[in-house]
């Protein structure tokens, strides 16, 4: 890990395939790390809080930024002292920063020197301002009722004309909460202001009680749509917080599961886009695709989500010479079949007509406001953790990524076609030659230990810090890119019309759950 | 436009049964005409997500697909509590969500049914209860049937949807 900042501090390499540093310095040399990595085109991927005081007067607050560089991740933790519970403020560095800091007030009254909007973001005013969850002191079992929703304070947008549209946090389908505050005119937009943590079910508390070999159940339910990610995730940071090794075969059957999780959000996404453009065929053909998809992971591995599949050490279930020719089956049929109506989608120039030049989000405003994953290689982000930094089996064979320049609805889609395929291609390449041996390496539970996990999830990179003590979890961070994309949709749908915003959300799809944790 | 014709033809109708499906597609067949002579009429549902990890909700979407062509046995998802007969409600709620649900139950006409889906719907799963999650649906309002399941695959959210209605059935 090269960078200038942190000549003076010690940095420990992670026991395990992933290229992850971690390392803790005084304020000054924090920031100046997180300059660094911005200047040098990194990334934030996440911020964090911790209470590592020890209930007996000694240990402290830590504040933890994840930063993305060339190298790898660098996980560079700030110590706090009791008395001055203040760290910088990442703003200045990093769009993404701002919520992820209101986040850490709420959860454990550390404040962002210098940062300006202190508005709750979780937590509505169902409970105190001044009762912090993830401070050891609170149970989470306390009687907080008798609290009552406070007003969220919108930034009003004025002038001749301008009105405002709120919409959620229930929505006319079956979607996920969450507010959306139009500021309009005509039917032009021209302000989108978010409102999220309707969904907020204080997942990060409830790790705690959960012992550390059970913790990837939890995690693969932060956001349902993406649970093999994060399942994996989760088990990569326990599996280098012990430092145990994972079967080879187990590994091809977890990047083969997170493909096909990727392959099934994409095909159900694809349908959903051609229905908001009023394509009702590329609802029912693609719906149809994504249930013999869901049917099969059913089949080869009992659940349809794959929920639960990947467990500490390996896998739950295996597959034998039967399913691989039934998986590989289904790949070829899938193929055709979206080929088709790739050709159908790109022909069609009523579709073609509502997705060119919606919802653009530009390469030089996706990189200035540190759009991610799926949604980020459509805007000339050319970053995926499958090719950047391969962890086995995914050097081999070495992931094509797909990306695209025009940052539009029509771009989104395109990259999500060729993700698919790519995606066929890698798992017909692991089936056909699964590594023999075990799926499941012995695994006991850690008495201390700390340990990352970084997956490209089908929406961008997902990220768990675990942190062990006495065997138990003292905490656990998840970390979706949706907290990354959400504030970018606020841009993207500026100067479009209201009647797409449906159009642009979805072509995003972020996570609620995900976010609000 | 041929093209689209053509793959109309090619696909055909794959609506259930199928005898190469092992999946109870043959059950929701049954389970669709049981519906169709208890209500007479359409059944209208309003789905809530009062905080569900969102697993649920693919679930309830999958019912939409043509394999289970709810649809046709005349189940309607609606935007409005105002034209639903039934809230099918996901996850466990959340403290955040309590109010809208309960706004929602209360615009919801009577005689009104509530399934609750997933087994955080039945009593907060995996997330309990805490500071932010209050638990299982019948928290906040009324329920008539619990749809347990991690998700509950798409033959067993119709097979408690068919158990609420026969619930309020003379
Ligand atoms: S029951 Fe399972 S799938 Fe449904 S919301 Fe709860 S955790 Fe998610």
């Amino acid at each position: 890990m090269n960078i200038a900042a942190l000549a003076s501090v010690s940095l420990q390499r992670q026991s395990s395939a992933l290229r992850v540093w971690r390392g803790s310095c005084q304020a000054d040399v924090w920031l100046a790390a997180a300059r660094e990595v911005a200047e040098g085109g990194g990334r934030l991927v996440s911020l964090w809080g911790c209470d590592r005081r020890d209930g007996a007067g000694s240990g402290h607050f830590i504040v933890s930024a994840a930063l993305a560089t060339g190298d790898g991740l660098l996980c560079l933790e700030l110590p706090l002292t009791a008395d001055n519970l203040i760290y910088p403020d990442l703003t200045p560095h990093f769009a993404c920063a701002p919520r992820l800091q209101r986040t850490i007030y709420e959860m454990l009254g550390l404040d962002a020197e210098g940062a300006t909007d202190f508005r709750f973001w979780l937590n509505h005013g169902d409970w105190p301002g001044d009762y912090f969850p993830l401070r050891r002191e609170a149970s989470a079992r306390e009687d907080l009722s008798g609290h009552e929703v406070v007003d969220y304070p919108f930034i009003a947008v004025e002038g001749d004309g301008v009105h405002e549209i709120p919409v959620g946090p229930v929505h006319a389908g079956i979607i996920e909460p969450g507010h959306f505050r139009f500021s309009i005119v005509g039917e032009k937009i021209l302000r989108l202001e978010e409102r999220l943590g309707y969904k907020h079910k204080g997942i990060d508390k409830r790790f705690e009680t959960m012992p550390p070999l059970q913790g990837h159940r939890l995690a693969g339910r932060v956001s349902g749509d993406t649970t093999v990610a994060y399942a994996w995730a989760y088990c990569m940071a326990l599996e280098s917080a012990t430092g145990i090794e994972v079967p080879r075969r187990a590994l091809a059957l977890r990047a083969l599961m997170l493909e096909r999780e990727r392959i099934a959000n994409h095909l159900g996404d694809l349908g959903a886009l051609g229905n908001d453009a009023a394509f009702a065929l590329g609802l029912a053909q693609f719906m149809r695709l994504k249930e013999d998809w869901l049917r099969l992971n059913d089949r080869l591995f009992g659940h349809r989500l794959m929920m639960d599949c990947v467990v500490p050490g390996g896998t739950e279930a295996d597959l034998d010479a039967e399913g691989v020719v039934a998986l590989l089956a289904q790949c070829n049929a899938i193929e055709c079949e979206v080929r088709a109506l790739r050709d159908l989608y790109d022909e069609h120039a009523g579709l073609q007509d509502r997705f060119i030049a919606c919802g653009r989000v530009t390469p030089k405003l996706a990189a200035r406001l540190g759009l991610t994953g799926m949604a980020g290689r459509a805007s000339g982000i050319a970053v995926d953790l499958r090719a950047d930094f391969p962890v086995p089996p995914y050097a081999d064979p070495e992931v094509r990524m797909a990306t695209h320049r025009n940052g539009d609805v029509a771009a989104r889609v395109i990259v999500r076609f060729d993700e698919i395929v790519e995606s066929l291609r890698l798992i017909r390449h692991w089936a056909a030659a699964l590594p023999e041996g075990p799926i499941r390496a012995e695994m006991a539970c850690p008495q201390a230990g700390f340990g990352i996990g970084w997956v490209e999830g089908w929406r961008g990179e997902v990220m768990v810090a675990l942190e062990i003590d006495c065997g138990r979890i003292r905490r656990c961070h998840c970390h979706d890119p949706s907290w990354q994309n959400w504030p970018v949709l606020e841009h993207a749908v500026i100067g479009d019309i209201v009647p797409d915003f449906p159009l642009i959300n979805k072509s995003f799809n972020l996570s609620y759950a995900g976010h609000d944790r | 436009m041929w093209k689209i014709l053509h793959r109309i033809a090619k696909t055909g109708i794959v609506s259930e049964p199928s005898p190469a499906l092992d999946d109870g597609g043959a059950e929701c067949t049954q389970i669709g005409a049981e519906l169709l002579t208890i209500l007479g009429r359409a059944l209208t549902i309003r789905e809530v997500d009062a905080g569900s990890c969102n697993g649920c909700e693919l679930e309830i979407h999958a019912l939409n697909n043509p394999y289970y062509n709810l649809e046709g046995y005349g189940i309607k998802f609606v935007a409005s509590p105002r034209h639903a007969d039934m809230l099918l409600v996901t996850g466990p709620v959340s403290r955040h969500m309590a109010f809208a649900l309960r706004r929602t139950w209360e615009a919801t006409p009577d005689p009104k049914l509530v399934v609750a889906v997933g087994d955080c719907g039945r009593d907060g799963g995996p997330f309990g209860e805490g500071y932010a999650s209050l638990g299982g649906v019948d928290k906040v309002i009324p329920v008539d049937v619990v749809v347990s399941g991690c998700p509950p695959r798409p033959v067993e959210l119709l097979r408690g949807i068919l158990a609420a209605v026969r619930r309020r059935s003379p």
